[in-house]
């Protein structure tokens, strides 16, 4: 487990900042203590200070996870944010896009969002940009890249994709194995 | 590549393989078989020839051994007689574990090869088309058969039967004529389980008054063989472990057991109260279709469901992470633990991750817990739970949790689900009905204590809030439970305290010849039929000190004998409360004596 160097942090903050913007800074100074990041074995995983001092103690090779995976490098050093961030990305985001209950399932099983199903979407979306899904009961469904900005969003037919899948919770069943 | 098939070019092809009636399986099996050679001598290699190949002998004599005694069909004769007597050999030969000393007692009249005799006649049914039909009918038997225990007696009584049941089908003459007439030595009823259970009431009922019911001359020992074995057969144990269960439960209780771990118990899901509301749950999944209801006083946040449109495990609330599928006798050990805030937490063997969670929302994700497996496929599951519950409080690790306080120690609590031989889930897993034995037991009771000892090191006494160990398994046997708890009483500073719930069973504090700590009082043992929830036992301890004391003998005192010193346990335990803690004080200077004198006691017992 070592702390990532710059150019690791980069690629992650630039991803988070896709989707959270600027506050990216709330999630590192939190009112109950300072979190951090950390890589092991090419994941990163998000813990407070506290927490790195127990996980340090522990062989590394005895250690699975400290703390919560956001993501993985992949081998040619490319940042993929996974779904077990989702829990710290949802009440920050900036953008978010609700999906009507009928297209719920679909959307957990690893489909794109079409515009039949889409329910809300923020304003000001633009294109390609990292949102959040919710279903209508505001409950974080995962999140992805709309595929049109909102006022196209309102033109398009509704076979069109109008969010493209990145990454959703029924991945804990799916792909319970690649977690970790 | 081109096509080498030319459509247009059909060759000429003579009648298939299949397309003439089929003479019977002799033919065919005559290229697969050996040829005419005598079989070696085991039994099952006969037999299984035998079965199958019978047709292949042919009318020239028979290859086998048996060539003394049997000789080739006289087609005449087996017509009449044959049919229901060849019928229960045949359905014998196919379980394949028949003795052999009966075919000497075979008559002559069934020595015929029924494919021999039987293809000499048109409107028969073929040889084959009988060996299915017969097949049908066997494996309808045999599925009965399957379930209980095969014993001789059972065997034997199986021909009986069917010789006398097979007489409605004149059709089915079949083959297998040399294992025909068993004539096993019989004085048993027939294994219809449906008379076994009755045999097992009656039993029960005379075992009940003995005194009055008995028959004259026969002993209880008798009485108690013969139910043991019934019941063997009947819900299909091994005998060790039914000896086992007869010596812990009571008889009527017995059966009530056994039946309950013929039945799953109810699905019984946990509220995660870090991401919601276990109201705000039960309205969201009523919604989806789903039956529930609170699981009960005792629970805050566990729901029973009784009947789900919708797969419970793949809900988008479960995706969502707003509840955990889990045992509802998995609630109680981390119940028993009451992990509080900002405390440092250790789960020994945590997969697949339900007490740790829970442990996690019980301390509002403050603190750290230390969730750790020896079996990293496991730590899959509890990796993926964690993370979908949202507890950000843990590190999960992978080591073997006897390597404990050497890897890191000085815990406040520390939490012990030991593996164990699985007795108390049955009804989860009906392979543990014949697989476990006694080393099975053994095994597991001592991994049970290496366990115990590194978890009680594992934690620091001196720590202001904590200091507690709960140890629990899901088992019912007391050498992994009472056992494991009176040992460890015995190599550490410990001492067993009130684990705060205020239902279940007390462990035992004596048992068979050995006898136990009398503060086992307050361990708790939960069983399916009592509870409807699966058989569990928790022990909470209280680390007193954090020095490892020295196997030591001490003088034995003629103090108070132990056992009287004991108050009679009180029906309810709450909490630790002041009541607790003066029960603990008074015998705890009289521990070290009540210890060595058991410690002494024992070789004299011996």
């Amino acid at each position: 487990m070592r702390p990532l160097t710059e150019a690791e942090t980069r690629a992650v903050f630039e991803k988070l900042g896709k989707y959270i913007g600027e506050n990216i800074q709330l999630l590192v100074d939190r009112p109950d203590g300072t979190y951090c990041f950390r890589l092991h074995r090419d994941r990163v995983y998000y813990l407070s200070e506290k927490l790195l001092k127990l996980a340090a103690s522990v062989p590394r090779d005895s250690l699975v996870a400290p703390g919560t995976c956001f993501g993985k490098f992949t081998k040619s050093q490319k940042f993929r944010l996974s779904v077990t961030a989702l829990d710290f990305l949802a009440p920050y985001a900036k953008y978010k896009v609700w999906v009507k209950p009928g297209s719920e399932q679909a959307f957990l099983y690893g489909n794109h969002v079409l515009k039949s199903g889409l329910g809300r979407i923020t304003e000001n979306t633009a294109q390609y940009q990292g949102v959040v899904v919710y279903s209508m009961a505001d409950v974080p469904l995962g999140f992805g890249v709309a595929a049109k900005s909102t006022q196209e969003c309102r033109k398009v037919d509704p076979l069109a994709i109008v969010v493209f899948h990145q990454a959703d919770v029924g991945e804990y069943v799916r792909n319970e194995d690649t977690l970790t | 590549m081109g096509r080498k098939l030319d459509p247009s070019r059909k060759e000429k092809r003579g009648p298939g393989r299949k397309a003439r009636k089929q003479r019977g399986a002799e033919v065919e099996l005559a290229r697969f078989l050996p040829p005419v050679k005598e079989q070696v001598s085991p039994q099952k290699e006969k037999h299984a020839v035998k079965a199958a190949g019978q047709a292949a002998r042919g009318r020239s004599g028979f290859s086998d051994s048996n060539s003394k005694w049997l000789a080739p069909a006289k087609a005449k004769k087996i017509q009449s007689k044959g049919n229901h007597v060849e019928l229960s050999s045949d359905g014998e030969v196919e379980e394949s574990n028949w003795e052999m000393e009966e075919e000497d007692g075979s008559s002559e009249e069934e020595m015929v090869d029924d494919y021999g005799a039987s293809s000499s006649e048109e409107e028969e049914l073929l040889p084959i088309e009988k060996a299915a039909l017969k097949q049908k009918s066997d494996s309808e038997e045999e599925e009965e058969e399957e379930e209980e225990e095969e014993e001789e007696e059972a065997s034997e009584s199986t021909s009986k039967q069917k010789m006398g049941q097979e007489e409605e089908n004149p059709d089915l003459q079949l083959n297998l004529d040399i294992d025909e007439q068993f004539k096993l030595p019989t004085n048993e009823e027939p294994p219809d389980l449906h008379v076994i259970h009755q045999r097992i009431k009656g039993n029960l009922e005379v075992l009940q008054d003995f005194v009055v019911k008995r028959e004259e001359g026969r002993t209880r020992q008798e009485y108690l063989a013969v139910l043991r074995r019934d019941m063997a057969a009947y819900y299909s144990y091994s005998d060790f472990l039914l000896t086992k269960l007869m010596d812990i439960f009571p008889l009527p209780e017995l059966i009530n057991f056994l039946e309950a771990n013929e039945v799953p118990r109810p699905v019984t899901i946990r509220t995660n109260t870090l991401k919601t509301r276990r109201r705000d749950l039960a309205q969201a999944l009523i919604n989806r279709g789903v039956n529930l209801d609170p699981l009960g006083k005792w629970s805050k946040t566990g729901l029973v469901i009784y009947d789900s449109s919708v797969p419970i495990g793949a809900t988008p609330e479960y995706l969502a992470g707003h509840y955990m599928l889990q045992g509802a006798s998995s609630l109680l050990p981390v119940m028993a633990l009451a992990p509080q805030e900002n405390e440092r937490i250790l789960d020994m063997c945590c997969a697949p991750g339900g007490k740790t969670s829970y442990i996690a929302q019980l301390m509002k994700n403050t603190g750290m817990i230390l969730a750790n497996d020896s079996n990293a496929e496991r730590l899959r599951s509890v990796v993926g739970n964690l993370h979908r519950l949202g507890v950000t409080n843990a590190v999960v690790s992978n080591c073997d949790g006897r390597q404990f306080p050497k890897v890191l120690g000085g815990f406040d609590r520390v939490l012990l689900d030991a593996p164990c031989s699985g007795t108390g889930v049955i009804s989860k897993d009906p392979a543990v009905k014949t697989n476990k034995d006694e080393k099975d037991i053994l095994r597991c009771a001592h991994l049970q204590k290496e366990l115990i000892l590194s978890a009680i090191d594992s934690v620091n006494a001196a720590s202001e809030t904590g200091g507690y160990i709960v140890y629990c398994t899901c088992s019912i046997m007391v050498e992994e439970n009472e056992w494991v708890v009176d040992y460890a009483l015995k190599k550490r500073n410990v001492r067993l305290v009130a684990t705060g719930l205020d239902f279940g069973k007390e462990g035992f504090t004596r048992f068979k010849d050995r006898r136990f700590h009398p503060s086992l009082k307050s361990t708790r043992r939960f069983y399916p039929h009592t509870h409807n929830m699966d058989g569990f036992f928790i022990a909470k301890f209280k680390k007193f000190s954090n020095a490892i004391p020295q196997a030591q003998k001490e003088a034995a005192t003629p103090s108070a004998v132990p056992d009287t010193v004991v108050e009679p346990p009180p029906k309810k335990k709450k909490l630790e409360g002041s009541k607790a803690d003066k029960e603990q004080k008074l015998p705890q200077p009289a521990l070290k004596k009540k210890r060595s004198l058991q410690s002494q006691r024992r070789p004299l017992k011996a």
